[in-house]
C-alpha cells in the first residue's frame, strides 16, 4: 500500500464547507440552510482516480462543482498546486481553471445546441490560445480522434448524436484546453450499461495516453469500482471513509460503507443468503443535520457518545491510507485484532 | 474565386439542412404558408405605392365621398382624395410603424433582458421593476398621455409604442437567460474560462433567438392594432399622411359607417388580415423553431 506522503497532492481540499440557503422554506429572519458539504478534508494526488460515493443529496456534486471553481466555498478552500482557487483574483483564476475541467452528467444540456462540435471545441481553444487559426482543423481532427469519433462528424449539432457520442464530445470539450484535472460527475449514469462501459474504458484509455487526475463521482459503485483507484465515501455533507479501492471493497470499515456495499447486488448465486447490513429510515434532512455523528440515527453499533462527539478521519493503522470516521468500530477492531 | 474547403462545403451544408428543416416544419403550417404569402404581397405593395398608385393621396379632386367606381376604384374620402391610393400608402406607414416599433422594442427588451438575467442582484431588481412599473400602467392612457405630450408624429409614436413594448420582449429574455444560466454548457464555458461576453452573446443568445422571433412577430401585430387605435382616437400618424387608423378616424360618424361603407370597411379589412397573418406566421414559427420538436 502506497502511502500518502509519496505522493505529490494536486489539489487540498481543507475545512471545505458550502451551505446553501433554503429559498421559499422560511418565514422570518432565519434563512434555513442545505448542509451540502459539512467540513471535508482531502487531497487528490496526481495521476489517481478518486471515486467519490454515496446517496443522492450527500454532497458528491457539490464538491466537485467546488474544486471547478463554479461555486464559492462557505468556509475552507480548495488549494490547487498551491494556490486558493475562492482567494484567486479573477482574471488568475480564468487561466488557471483551465487545468480543471469537468464532465458532466446530463450529455445533452452540456453542450450547446446551436453550436457544431467543430465550433464548440474551437472557442476556447482560440480563446486560450492552445492553437493557431492554421493549426486548429489538425487539432480538432486529433480531438475527435482522441474520443473515439469520426472526424467526420465535427461538422454536426449535438442533436445528431446518440447519448453515448454526446458525452464523447462531452469529454473532448473538457480535454480541449489541456487540463491536468477532470471531475466527472456522474459521467455514465444517464447512459445504457453497454454505452457505459465504452465511456469508462475511455476515460481509463484517456488517463493513461494524457497522464490526466480524474475525480470520479458517482453513486454507482460498479462504475466507480472499475475506475478508481482510491474511493472516499460519503454521508450527508462528510467523507465517512476513504481507502485504495482494492483496501475499501476487502475490508470496509465504516458502518455506512458496509451498508452501501451490502445493498448492492453481487451476481453470486451463492451469497444469495448472506448476511446483510440493510439501514432503516431514510437519509436525514440536510436542513438539520444529526449532531455529533451524522450516521448515528441509523447505525446498528451507535452508542451514547456518537450522538454528541463528531467523529474525525483516523487512519485505520499507522500511516495507513484507509482512514475511516468512526471510532466505535476502530476500537472494536483494534480489540479483535489483539486477541487474535 | 475563393477555394472551397471540405469544411466550407460541410458547413455549407449544415447550415444550410438545419434551415431547411425549419422551413419544411414551417411549411406544414397551410395557413401560415399562405399568410406569409399574404404579408409578401402587401409589403411589396407598400414598397412599391409610389408606382401602383394611381392617384397622389394627398390630391384632391371635385367628387366628394363618391362610391366606388371606374376612376376611382375604392372611392373617394369626404374632402376628394383617391381612397385606393390613401390604403396603399397608410399600409406602407402602418407596416413601417409596426416594423420599426418591433426592432427598438425587441432590441431594448433583449439587451435589458440578457443583462438583467445574467447579472443577477441589484441590476435585476431595478431593470424589472422598472419592467413592472411600465407594465402596470394602463397601456392605451399611457401612450395617449405620451403622444399628448410629444405631439402626434410618426416618429414620435414609434417611439412611443417601442417603450411601452420592451417590458414584454425584457421579461422573455430575462426567463430564459434564467434557466439558459444554469445549463451545463454555459457552466462548462465558465469551467473552461471564458469571458462573460463569450458566455452571454455567444452561447445564451443564439438560445433566445427562438422565443424573442415568435414574441417579435407578435408585437408586430399588436402595434398595428394599437397604430389603428391611436389614429381611430386622432392621436396617431397626423393628417394628410394617411395611415390605417387615422382612416378609420373618419368611421366615428354615424353617416359614414352606415351609408358610406367604402371609407372604413377596407382599411378594417386591411388591419384585420395583417394582424391574423402575423399572428398566423408566429403560431407556425414557434413550431418550426423549436429545438426539442422532432421531425
Amino acid at each position: 500500500m502506497q502511502k500518502d506522503n509519496d505522493r505529490n497532492p494536486l489539489i487540498v481540499i481543507s475545512g471545505l464547507k458550502k451551505y446553501y440557503p433554503a429559498k421559499g422554506m422560511h418565514i422570518g429572519r432565519n434563512t434555513p440552510v442545505i448542509h451540502a458539504v459539512d467540513g471535508v478534508d482531502l487531497e487528490i494526488y496526481e495521476g489517481e482516480t478518486l471515486g467519490i460515493v454515496g446517496e443522492s443529496g450527500c454532497g458528491k456534486s457539490t464538491i466537485g462543482r467546488q474544486i471547478v471553481a463554479l461555486e464559492k466555498p462557505t468556509s475552507g478552500h480548495v488549494i490547487y498546486q498551491g494556490e486558493s482557487l475562492s482567494d484567486m483574483p479573477f482574471d488568475r483564476l480564468r487561466k488557471i481553471r483551465t487545468q480543471i475541467q469537468m464532465v458532466f452528467q446530463d450529455s445533452n444540456s452540456s453542450l450547446n445546441p446551436r453550436k457544431q462540435v467543430f465550433d464548440i471545441l474551437a472557442d476556447p481553444m482560440l480563446y486560450h490560445g492552445i492553437v493557431g487559426k492554421d493549426g486548429l482543423d489538425a487539432e480538432i481532427d486529433r480531438l475527435m480522434d482522441l474520443v473515439g469519433l469520426p472526424r467526420s462528424m465535427k461538422h454536426r449539432y449535438p442533436h445528431e448524436f446518440s447519448g453515448g457520442q454526446r458525452q464523447r464530445i462531452g469529454i473532448a470539450k473538457a480535454l480541449c484546453v489541456k487540463p491536468k484535472l477532470i471531475v466527472c460527475d456522474e459521467p455514465v449514469s444517464a447512459l445504457d450499461v453497454s454505452v457505459q462501459a465504452q465511456i469508462l474504458n475511455l476515460l481509463k484509455q484517456l488517463q493513461d495516453e494524457l497522464k490526466l487526475t480524474y475525480v470520479f463521482i458517482s453513486h454507482g459503485l460498479g462504475a466507480v469500482r472499475y475506475v478508481s483507484t482510491r474511493i472516499a465515501i460519503m454521508y450527508l455533507g462528510r467523507i465517512v471513509e476513504i481507502a485504495d479501492t482494492q483496501e475499501l471493497f476487502d475490508d470496509p470499515v465504516h458502518p455506512y460503507t458496509n451498508a452501501l456495499f451490502d445493498a448492492s447486488p453481487l451476481p453470486v448465486p451463492k451469497l444469495r443468503g448472506r448476511q446483510r447490513l440493510v439501514l432503516k429510515g431514510d437519509i436525514p434532512s440536510a436542513l438539520n443535520p444529526p449532531k455529533g455523528c451524522k450516521f448515528h440515527t441509523r447505525c446498528p453499533y451507535a452508542l451514547e457518545s456518537c450522538m454528541t462527539e463528531d467523529p474525525k478521519l483516523i487512519p485505520v493503522e499507522e500511516g495507513s491510507g484507509h482512514k475511516v470516521a468512526c471510532p466505535v468500530l476502530l476500537a472494536r477492531r483494534i480489540k479483535r485484532e489483539s486477541h487474535t | 474565386m475563393k477555394f472551397l474547403t471540405r469544411r466550407n462545403i460541410d458547413n455549407m451544408e449544415y447550415k444550410s439542412s438545419s434551415f431547411k428543416m425549419i422551413a419544411r416544419r414551417f411549411g406544414r403550417h397551410k395557413l401560415a404558408v399562405v399568410s406569409l404569402y399574404f404579408l409578401c404581397f402587401m409589403t411589396v405593395l407598400a414598397i412599391l405605392a409610389p408606382v401602383i398608385a394611381p392617384y397622389d393621396p394627398n390630391k384632391v379632386s371635385t367628387s366628394f365621398s363618391s362610391p366606388p367606381s371606374l376612376q376611382h376604384w375604392l372611392g373617394t374620402d369626404q374632402i376628394g382624395r383617391d381612397m385606393f391610393s390613401r390604403l396603399l400608402y397608410a399600409t406602407r406607414i402602418s407596416l413601417f410603424v409596426g416594423f420599426a416599433t418591433t426592432v427598438i422594442s425587441t432590441v431594448v427588451g433583449v439587451v435589458l433582458g440578457l443583462i438583467a438575467g445574467y447579472f443577477g442582484g441589484i441590476i435585476d431588481i431595478i431593470i424589472m421593476r422598472i419592467t413592472d412599473t411600465i407594465m402596470s400602467f394602463p397601456y392605451i392612457l399611457l401612450v395617449l398621455v405620451a403622444a399628448a405630450i410629444f405631439g402626434p408624429g410618426l416618429w414620435n409614436i414609434i417611439l412611443i409604442l417601442g417603450f411601452v413594448d420592451w417590458p414584454g420582449a425584457a421579461r422573455l429574455v430575462r426567463g430564459s437567460v434564467l434557466s439558459l444560466r444554469e445549463t451545463n454548457f454555459v457552466k462548462g464555458s465558465k469551467v473552461a474560462g471564458m469571458p462573460n461576453r463569450y458566455i452571454l452573446f455567444s452561447e445564451i443568445l443564439p438560445n433566445t433567438v427562438g422565443p424573442v422571433l415568435v414574441y417579435a412577430t407578435s408585437v408586430f401585430a399588436l402595434t398595428i392594432l394599437d397604430e389603428a387605435a391611436l389614429g381611430f382616437l386622432g392621436m396617431g400618424v397626423q393628417p394628410p399622411t394617411a395611415s390605417l387608423g387615422n382612416i378609420l378616424n373618419g368611421a366615428e360618424s354615424i353617416t359614414i359607417l352606415t351609408s358610406k361603407f367604402w371609407l372604413w370597411v377596407p382599411a378594417g379589412v386591411i388591419i384585420m388580415l395583417l394582424v391574423l397573418s402575423i399572428n398566423f406566421v408566429g403560431d407556425a414559427l414557434r413550431d418550426a423553431i423549436d429545438p426539442s420538436a422532432k421531425e
